[in-house]
């Protein structure tokens, strides 16, 4: 088994997935000077995505580019978190959603650049100015929701209520991310997760919300193994390419 | 003004240091740094600066424009506050 691919596509399918997700507000914000906020995180996303799509590609070996992985996969094939697949529901689900996302981000991706393989070093070097952007933008809308209307509050307790459950998979360690921790290549997020729950929690103090009580943490996605919404949104990105392989444009 | 996108913020982008603030725009926002996160999201997505500056339309106060006859009108013919009757020597250089 190819542990830096396997470990490289998860990286990347977390970001596609996620910017997909984003690129689905373009031109449905809630107003323009949000929309384009949006746009922005999501392009800023789909970069980190390409440039590790790239590299599980040239990793894999195998005659597939960034591509074919993004688009002649299917569902059962995407290793992304399931966190990322959810639908985008309200803005406040959304604006969750990326919090949670952001915050392990600027964690992980400041880990990342220690990491011993150079592309996946560079790589995040470059996401962490980025990443760390995105958790200002998410963090100060949670605390605009949090304490500003009853009902903007309840938006966003229920997106809390909702997406923790997802929120598991995130410290989730197989056999690739242990071997190739040992190597010093991937990230032992189990490092930083008191952290990450630490710095969270004090957001979620100043937006007067809870994180639910007893959860069951789902999980899955990395095995593939992915909620009903992905299919779905896989089907809408991938409609081109499907219909009209190798179309130049 | 205030509508359901919250009220209009005059946005300011300097383009390098020691450079004056130039009005480039305004916006829509609830709060400061909404307002400062909207501006950079709306007008530096070029590299077009380094800082920014984000004000309360409602805190500025303007000249009308039944203002020009009195306000502006009068320096018309008053040349001599340009300081155009100096010869300014070559190594001062651009002032």
């Amino acid at each position: 088994m190819n542990h830096l691919f396997t470990y490289t596509l998860r990286l990347a399918d977390n970001a596609l997935v996620l910017g997909q997700r984003l690129s689905e507000w373009t031109g449905h914000g809630p107003f323009l000077e949000e929309d384009l906020a949006l746009t922005n995180i999501a392009l800023d996303t789909f970069g980190t995505a390409t440039s590790l799509m790239e590299y599980a590609a040239k990793v894999e070996d195998k005659g597939r580019d960034a591509d074919a992985l993004a688009y002649r996969r299917n569902e059962r094939e995407f290793t992304n978190i399931l966190l990322v697949e959810q639908a985008n529901g309200d803005y406040a689900k959304t604006i969750l959603r990326q919090v949670l996302v952001d915050a392990y981000n600027v964690l992980f991706y400041t880990e990342l650049a220690k990491s011993k393989d150079e592309t996946i070093a560079g790589i995040a070097q470059k996401a962490i100015k980025e990443v760390s952007y995105h958790y200002r933008h998410s963090s100060s809308w949670v605390i605009r929701f949090g304490d500003g209307t009853e009902e903007s509050h309840n938006k966003i307790q229920d997106a809390l209520n909702e997406l923790w459950r997802f929120t598991g998979e995130l410290f989730e360690q197989d056999e690739t991310e242990l071997t190739l921790i040992k190597q010093g290549i991937a990230v032992d997020s189990k490092a930083f997760q008191s952290k990450w729950e630490k710095q969270l929690d004090e957001l979620f103090a100043k937006a007067t919300i809870k994180k639910p009580e007893t959860v069951f943490m789902q999980t899955g996605g990395r095995k593939g193994i992915h909620t009903e919404h992905l299919g779905y949104m896989l089907s809408e990105m991938q409609v081109l390419p499907r219909m009209l392989p190798d179309a130049k444009w | 003004m205030s509508d359901s996108q919250g009220p209009i913020w005059e946005v300011f982008v300097q383009k390098k240091a020691g450079q004056p603030f130039v009005h480039c725009g305004s916006l829509h926002a609830f709060d400061k740094e909404m307002a400062l996160q909207n501006a950079r999201d709306l007008y530096t997505r070029r590299n077009e600066g380094m800082s920014l500056w984000v004000v309360p339309s409602a805190a500025i106060t303007a000249s009308s424009p039944e203002d020009i006859g009195s306000f502006f009108e009068p320096a018309n013919d008053k040349v001599y506050r340009h300081p155009t009757f100096y010869q300014i020597p070559d190594a001062i250089g651009h002032m």
